[in-house]
């Protein structure tokens, strides 16, 4: 009998330590993957054309440099521009394109990658790059490669109303099209979480009619509001940014890759009486706590370190084939440049080879005519002298 | 010692991996005081894109590993491709070491094994437009062109067979960083070191030319021409405008132009040069006993050398800047240039006049011209006319391949003999067709553009040029390969043209529908209702204290009130 207690005694002992070892795995695992997502993209689009809506691509593009600094790369966010600002003829800085007066501070840079330009720009692009949709041709820095642990960084600008948004002053996309994307990405488990931003007039109408998961949307305006532009530069002769984004980079600007500011902070930016217009936010649709998201969990790529003490072999390099195929034949007869212009050549070119086409319908028409009259005239007893 | 020791490394690699790479900057200062910067980057290899399965090329060092990826892909024999803001002024600038078209230029030899060299097109035009952030794939049959005579090879090849030939062109494409951050990145020094340091946008994008291009093709490896390797040149053109960055005056000196010095030569190079002409004696400052002379476009030029693997020529400060001033003197005519505009009025009609001008005193050449013309500009080939000196030139060879609306576009090359000292005007007239709506641009008013035309010719040049091919030969003189002594090839592109098709009034279609559908409410509404409306007669119901008499009186039998 102490034998079967001993052994109960083990048993409950070791069941105990592992139960105790699988907590600890688990927590150490769990703390690993606490915030739910392992990488980081952004979608930031400029959807406005013309050399007056200068503050649109500035406004794009200062996101662009915040999220750029606080470490996600080039190759996973997805620029879209719709016109051209910095090498535009009118810019009297070229290849600059500034945010603050007084051309302060330079958002376009020296190390710039625009994926979309132009004329790019389309609805159907931006929603084929969202949901993935693409000819099989497309360049991979033009994709939206996400996947179920990714949070996407959507940023829209542009001019807007009540339930669209205006793209290249020729077509438009609904609140509806874009809720209907989110949700095919949602279903397609294209995102981990989705935050989206947008600075248009009557912003907060677009976010309305969201209906999937994990989202958090932001607007510069409520239905029924202008936002407003911020500040023009007399040298350049436009306004430069607008007044959401403008007080949105600066929170940025304070942002570094280690901070501990959340989402309520980003609420807080821009109240009405910087803005003018109410800003506004949609959380009912995210599952965890506003006040427990980093900031750098959408704008920033930072990924926990884990340190080994281990030593590791690494292989041997790749040796490269010395030899070529080709260097063991003795090639005698020497290549030989061509002729840029043989003059001589040229005007004896043969003609193409065209396509054979069977002959039209009125050749044929032609002929028949002409062997039907010659057998009227002469009779059928001349048709052995054809064949 | 870290890049002396890096450097030891990689000459001792160097005789293994069999590649190499040679940097130059030229500068040329102009007569009309701007100034003319060419940046040249050669990597050589010895390998074979070509190849599969088990040789299949995988190691990359100096050599990019995107476009090495991209040549075996789609089987590429020669690639050449430009970006381009700006105009080139041949009368005022001369000609340019390497010719460009505004906006971006794309023409590409496959290889003779490929089967489908349209579905290798389309992808390749797609995989570059990823590569360079450029909008390449807007290239579709729509665009693009096959010449027939025009663009032969510029490296080795035997098979002309212009089936593997495309060449498009989109005069429509901006050029900024976001075009010179992947360029730089493809260079073995990136922008860290060597020439490149340079390459600012910020001063380079002011100016009033701006070329960056990569040509791509197989050349001779030695003198014998016994075997062949790959050359990779990234060629960057510049010129900078004497009164927006000079100020006006003739005194230029490489940090007024690139608002940086040097300070080292890119340590992955074999050779690291500044050539600066000195033929028509300007003032050089630090003076170099390095002279170097060289036959380029048709004329012999005397040019200062600095080597900068050297670690003398950058001096006590550890920078190297370069300091010129210049009187301006008469310049050459340039013997061959050529112009193009739209002529008429209206809407409906035009023409197209192209002129070239020979100003060779005595000799006459023959030169080849290239248009292609998008398919809503409606050419009519019957009133092409060719004159010179008022007279009547047949060309010896005409090619023509009509456009198919939607589908391709026009391709006209002729081969026409310019007479000497005389103007040869081209015209052929044209009517603007009408698009469907949904094929405007976003900003349709602002025309459509028509790519430059293309004129090839070989120049009977005033000295000889040596056909010797040498591997110390400077960069800027052995771009095209030379046949004969007594004259050069040069290209010469026309300005590209912009033209107002007709444009509809975008708001029409909501017009209509609002129109339409009032008229219908309003019209056929009214008529139904007249045919299908009776009448009742309704009483309205009685007020509460005769409601109350009718029930009493009801109760009592007695007859009912109104």
């Amino acid at each position: 009998m102490s034998h079967d207690f001993l052994q109960m005694h083990l048993k409950a002992v070791i069941s105990c330590l592992l139960i105790f070892l699988y907590k600890v795995h688990t927590t150490k695992a769990g703390q690993f993957f606490s915030s739910g997502h392992t990488n980081n993209w952004a979608v930031l689009v400029c959807t406005s054309r013309f050399w007056f809506n200068y503050r649109h691509v500035a406004n794009t593009l200062s996101v662009y440099r915040s999220v750029k600094r606080l470490g996600i790369p080039d190759s996973h966010i997805v620029l879209m521009l719709a016109d051209d600002m910095a090498c535009n003829y009118r810019n009297p800085k070229p290849a600059t394109v500034f945010s603050h007066k007084n051309m302060e501070l330079n958002v376009y840079g020296d190390d710039v990658e625009v994926d979309y330009r132009g004329y790019e720009v389309t609805v159907e692009n931006f929603l084929r790059v969202l949901t993935g949709r693409l000819p099989p041709s497309t360049p991979r820095s033009k994709r939206l490669l996400s996947d179920d642990r990714s949070n996407i960084l959507i940023y829209l600008t542009g001019h807007g109303g009540n339930g669209f948004l205006k793209f290249q002053d020729s077509e438009e996309i609904s609140n509806m099209e874009l809720a209907d994307a989110f949700e095919q990405m949602w279903q397609k488990r294209r995102y981990n979480e989705l935050l989206f931003i947008i600075d248009t007039c009557q912003g907060a109408s677009m976010y309305e009619r969201f209906y999937s998961p994990n989202l958090m949307a932001l607007a510069s305006s409520q239905v029924g509001e202008d936002s407003l532009s911020h500040q023009p530069d007399l040298a350049i002769g436009v306004h430069l940014m607008d007044k959401y984004t403008f007080y949105l980079l600066e929170f940025l600007e304070e942002v570094h890759p280690a901070s501990q500011a959340n989402m309520n902070d980003l609420f807080k930016v821009c109240p009405q009486s910087q803005c003018v217009s109410t800003p506004g936010h949609r959380t009912d649709l995210f599952q965890r706590d506003p006040g427990s998201v980093l900031i750098t969990d959408f704008f920033g790529s930072v990924r926990k370190v884990e340190i080994t003490k281990d030593t590791i072999n690494l292989t041997s390099p790749v040796e490269p084939p010395i030899q070529r195929s080709g260097s063991g034949d003795i090639q005698i007869e020497s290549l030989t440049y061509v002729d840029q212009l043989p003059v001589a050549e040229i005007i004896h070119q043969k003609p193409k080879q065209k396509d054979w086409h069977p002959p039209d319908g009125f050749i044929l028409g032609l002929w028949t005519l002409i062997l039907l009259v010659f057998f009227q005239t002469y009779g059928i007893k001349h048709l052995k002298h054809i064949f | 010692s870290i890049s002396q020791s890096s450097l030891f490394l990689n000459k001792k690699q160097h005789s293994s991996s069999k590649d190499q790479f040679q940097e130059e900057l030229v500068i040329r200062p102009l007569h009309s005081g701007d100034i003319y910067a060419s940046f040249q980057f050669r990597t050589l290899w010895d390998t074979d894109f070509l190849q599969e399965g088990q040789k299949k090329v995988s190691h990359y060092r100096l050599f990019p590993k995107s476009l090495g990826q991209v040549l075996s892909k789609f089987s590429v024999q020669e690639l050449h491709i430009s970006f381009t803001q700006g105009f080139w002024r041949t009368m005022q600038w001369g000609q340019p070491f390497i010719p460009s078209p505004p906006g971006a230029e794309l023409w590409v030899w496959f290889h003779d094994t490929v089967s489908d060299v349209d579905g290798n097109w389309k992808e390749l035009t797609n995989v570059l437009s990823g590569i360079f952030c450029a909008s390449l794939n807007f290239i579709d049959m729509t665009n693009t062109v096959q010449p027939s005579a025009s663009f032969k090879p510029l490296g080795l090849g035997n098979a002309t067979d212009h089936r593997f030939l495309r060449y498009a062109t989109l005069p429509r494409e901006i050029v900024c960083t976001e075009n010179l951050t992947p360029w730089k990145k493809l260079l073995p020094c990136g922008s860290k070191a060597g020439l490149a340091v340079l390459m600012k946008s910020e001063k380079l994008f002011h100016s009033s030319f701006h070329s960056q291009a990569v040509h791509i093709r197989p050349i001779c490896q030695d003198e014998q021409c016994t075997s062949k390797a790959w050359e990779l040149r990234q060629t960057l053109n510049v010129v900078f405008d004497h009164y927006t960055s000079g100020q006006g005056k003739k005194e230029w000196s490489l940090f007024k132009m690139f608002s940086r010095t040097l300070t080292e030569a890119c340590p992955l190079a074999s050779s690291s040069k500044v050539y600066v002409d000195i033929t028509d004696n300007p003032e050089l400052s630090p003076a170099t006993p390095l002279l170097s002379q060289a036959v380029v476009l048709g004329d012999r030029r005397t040019y200062s050398v600095y080597d900068l693997t050297r670690a003398e020529t950058f001096g006590q400060l550890r920078s190297f800047n370069l300091l010129l001033r210049w009187k301006g003197d008469n310049m050459l005519r340039p013997l061959l240039h050529a112009e193009r505009y739209v002529a008429g009025f209206g809407l409906q009609t035009g023409e197209i006049h192209t002129v070239i001008y020979n100003n060779h005193p005595y000799r006459a050449f023959p030169v080849l011209l290239m248009d292609s013309v998008p398919w809503y500009l409606q050419l009519y080939i019957h009133t092409l006319t060719v004159t010179s000196k008022s007279r009547d030139n047949k060309p010896s060879y005409i090619h023509y391949q009509p456009a198919k609306d939607r589908h391709r576009p026009h391709l006209l090359e002729m081969l026409i003999q310019l007479p000497p000292h005389s103007m040869t005007e081209v015209t052929v007239q044209f009517e603007r067709a009408l698009l469907k709506w949904t094929e405007y641009t976003p900003d349709p008013n602002h025309g459509f553009y028509v790519g430059s035309s293309v004129v090839s010719a070989l120049v009977p040049s005033m000295v000889a040029m040596s056909t010797n091919f040498t591997q110390d030969q400077p960069l800027f003189s052995s771009f095209v390969p030379v046949k004969e002594e007594s004259s050069y090839f040069v290209r010469v592109y026309t300005e590209p043209l912009l033209v107002n098709l007709p444009t509809p009034d975008f708001s029409m279609p909501y017009n209509v529908i609002c129109l339409t559908c009032t008229v219908v409410a309003v019209g056929y509404g009214s008529f139904y209702n007249l045919l299908t409306r009776t009448f009742q007669v309704d009483e309205p119901s009685p007020p509460l204290a005769k409601r109350l008499a009718n029930f009493i009186r009801r109760i009592r039998g007695v007859p009912l009130l109104a």
